[in-house]
């Protein structure tokens, strides 16, 4: 099976003076996958993702994200991914179309198509009639799905989630997660970090960091049977109980 | 370019959105030069005065009169003792008063000799002084009119002429003094303030994932405000021209011209505190303390600059609105070209391009 490949890191390493945040690690992203980065505070999640961003230049080791080198081509990185974090992306003193505008102005796209986009993606969320709502008058939940709507507005070819589901309630986390799924069809990679097992086990594979290290990094079934756990909360904490650093 | 707009543009949106914060913005400019022009000014005008006169003369009535006609004072009351005198002060009902001792003319005629006591309340020194001042030469002016044809062999007559500013009035001061301090605590101020807030919000983590360049994005954020400040410089200068009777000497373009210097300036000072502020909080103080508070003593328009030790002196240099000050006052007040003025606004390039250049710098940092 040779799927095209749309991340590739090899021995990618991030040092900041004395301390090594993300220590060799190795690994492929295919095209629509559903890629988990597990880790404890401090394991050096956010740093690789950061690297894969181009937000941050790699110490050492090599990677390419869409196709493009992360050290010289992180330019045309960012036109071919989405991001969304932990805290909120959007603009509460905005509206949620604009929002939407203004997310897929930066991106470059075509007034028309921002029409588009618009009218679809508030169909999409059962949103229709309320694109001149402020988002600070909107519901925790339904933030977050639009804010992970809007980092896929340009269409990129990964999307980047840093732990999105965070303080969100288990009903929208699935719906959440439901929006993933319909992405993934479409041929997004989505690569994300979490804290919440059960999230875990929706990924198509998972990697788990330990002390900068990727210490485990296949499908969540593999890995329980490989664990001899019945869940990923059991494997993580097979595999985090070695950790020698303390989270932040 | 058209990525830059758009983010102009949301720019813009957030401050529309916060309605009362673009009132304040608008509108303290206005306020400002209202209350230093009209209510905390430092000139002497209507102080009210009290009159002990025991000689009631003719000399000592039209004394009176000149003094009651002049608009300096105000003369509020006749008091027949110094216990009087003593009383009125401590009710704080006086300023000042003016004794006449008993046979004023005479004296004055006879053995050329009179005296006039004046007693003010020097609390306030400054006023007091300018007090005295007024009252010492309006008995002079009296006193020339005795002797209107003979002229003394020997006289010195000073002729003194208020350049610049022939009415002393403060409002030339001032109103420099305001453009400095809006211009600064706008730009600077309402800058760092938005940049920290998209730090704070998260938005800007997302915004620098995006293809937008990282320093044009500060740019974009600056320009809304840049046009706040504009429209700020136009109101100051359209209230000084005509409620203040300031008028601008000087040419007018390049007054403005120093002006949008000094607003970028001021910007490149907001984009820095911005870079080392992690809230919103602590941009608007570090604003307050290194901004408003340095640009109010040491600009030059409050307290002359001339006056403070040495140490403090030089540290005024460092402050841009030193120099704006110092433009403005040149440039509107005293009509001077820009040959006179070419050191300042060299001073404000450097700074500026040293701001940014420090600015772009940690933001490198940052990113790597």
């Amino acid at each position: 099976m040779e799927k095209e490949k749309v991340i590739t890191a090899k021995d990618l390493t991030k040092r900041f003076g004395d301390f090594t945040a993300v220590d060799k690690i190795t690994f492929d992203v295919t095209k629509g996958e559903i890629f988990g980065f597990i880790g404890a505070n401090g394991a050096g999640k956010t740093t690789a993702m950061r690297m894969l961003c181009g937000l941050s230049l790699p110490t050492s080791g090599e990677a390419t994200v869409a196709g493009f080198d992360v050290y010289k081509q992180n330019e045309q990185i960012k036109k071919n991914i989405g991001y969304m974090s932990q805290r909120f992306s959007l603009y509460e003193d905005l509206t949620i179309r604009e929002n939407i505008r203004f997310y897929a102005g930066i991106y470059g796209l075509a007034d028309e198509l921002i029409k588009e986009k618009t009218a679809l993606l508030l169909k999409q969320l059962h949103m229709e009639g309320q694109e001149n709502t402020l988002v600070r008058a909107m519901p925790l939940g339904w933030r977050q799905k639009l804010a992970f709507s809007i980092a896929i507005v340009h269409d990129p070819a990964i999307v980047f989630l840093d732990e999105p589901t965070g303080g969100v309630d288990p009903i929208t986390r699935r719906e959440f997660w439901g929006l993933i799924y319909e992405a993934s069809e479409k041929g997004i990679t989505i690569f994300v970090t979490t804290h919440y097992m059960d999230e875990a086990e929706y990924c198509n594979r998972v990697s788990i960091m330990v002390d900068g290290r990727i210490d485990a990094l296949d499908s969540p079934a593999n890995l329980m049977t490989q664990y001899a756990s019945a869940s990923m909360d059991g494997v993580f904490l097979q595999l985090a109980r070695k950790a020698v650093r303390t989270g932040d | 370019m058209k990525q830059f707009l758009i983010f102009v543009k949301k720019e813009w949106l957030h401050i529309w959105r916060d309605r009362r914060t673009l009132f304040i913005l608008l509108f303290m400019p206005v306020i400002q030069i209202v209350l230093y022009g009209f209510a905390l000014t430092n000139e002497v005008k209507n102080s009210k005065v009290a009159i002990f006169d025991q000689s009631k003369d003719e000399a000592t009535t039209v004394i009176s009169n000149e003094i009651a006609a002049s608009r300096y004072f105000n003369l509020v009351k006749n008091v027949y003792s110094y216990k009087d005198i003593e009383a009125t002060f401590r009710k704080g009902e006086i300023r000042m008063a003016i004794v006449f001792p008993a046979g004023f003319r005479y004296d004055l005629l006879h053995s050329n000799h009179a005296q006039i006591q004046l007693i003010a309340d020097a609390s306030d020194p400054n006023t007091a002084n300018t007090l005295t001042n007024y009252a010492s030469s309006i008995i002079n002016d009296y006193q020339q009119t005795l002797h209107p044809t003979e002229d003394l062999p020997y006289t010195i007559k000073t002729q003194v002429r208020m350049l610049y500013n022939p009415e002393l009035k403060g409002a030339y001061n001032f109103v420099p003094g305001v453009m400095a301090l809006v211009l600064m605590l706008v730009c600077a101020m309402m800058t760092s303030i938005a940049i920290v807030k998209e730090k704070e919000m998260g938005t800007m983590e997302v915004i620098l994932v995006s293809p937008l360049r990282p320093f044009r994005i500060i740019i974009a954020k600056t320009i809304p405000y840049l046009l706040v400040s504009m429209l700020n410089i136009t109101s100051i200068l359209l209230l000084s021209v005509y409620a203040l009777d300031v008028p601008i000497v000087g040419n007018l373009w390049l007054l403005i011209a120093e002006s949008i210097l000094f607003t970028i300036t001021s910007l490149s000072v907001g984009i820095l505190i911005s870079n080392s502020a992690k809230t919103q909080q602590t941009a608007m103080f570090t604003s307050m303390m290194s901004l408003f508070l340095p640009t109010l003593l040491f600009a030059g328009f409050m307290f002359p600059i001339e006056n403070m030790p040495i140490p403090l002196q030089i540290i005024s240099n460092i402050v841009p609105a030193k120099w704006y000050f110092i433009i403005v006052k040149d440039v509107m007040i005293k009509g001077l070209g820009f040959t006179a003025v070419w050191k300042e606004t060299l001073i404000l390039i450097s700074m500026t391009a040293a701001l940014l250049g420090i600015s772009i710098y940690k933001f490198k940092i940052r990113l790597a």
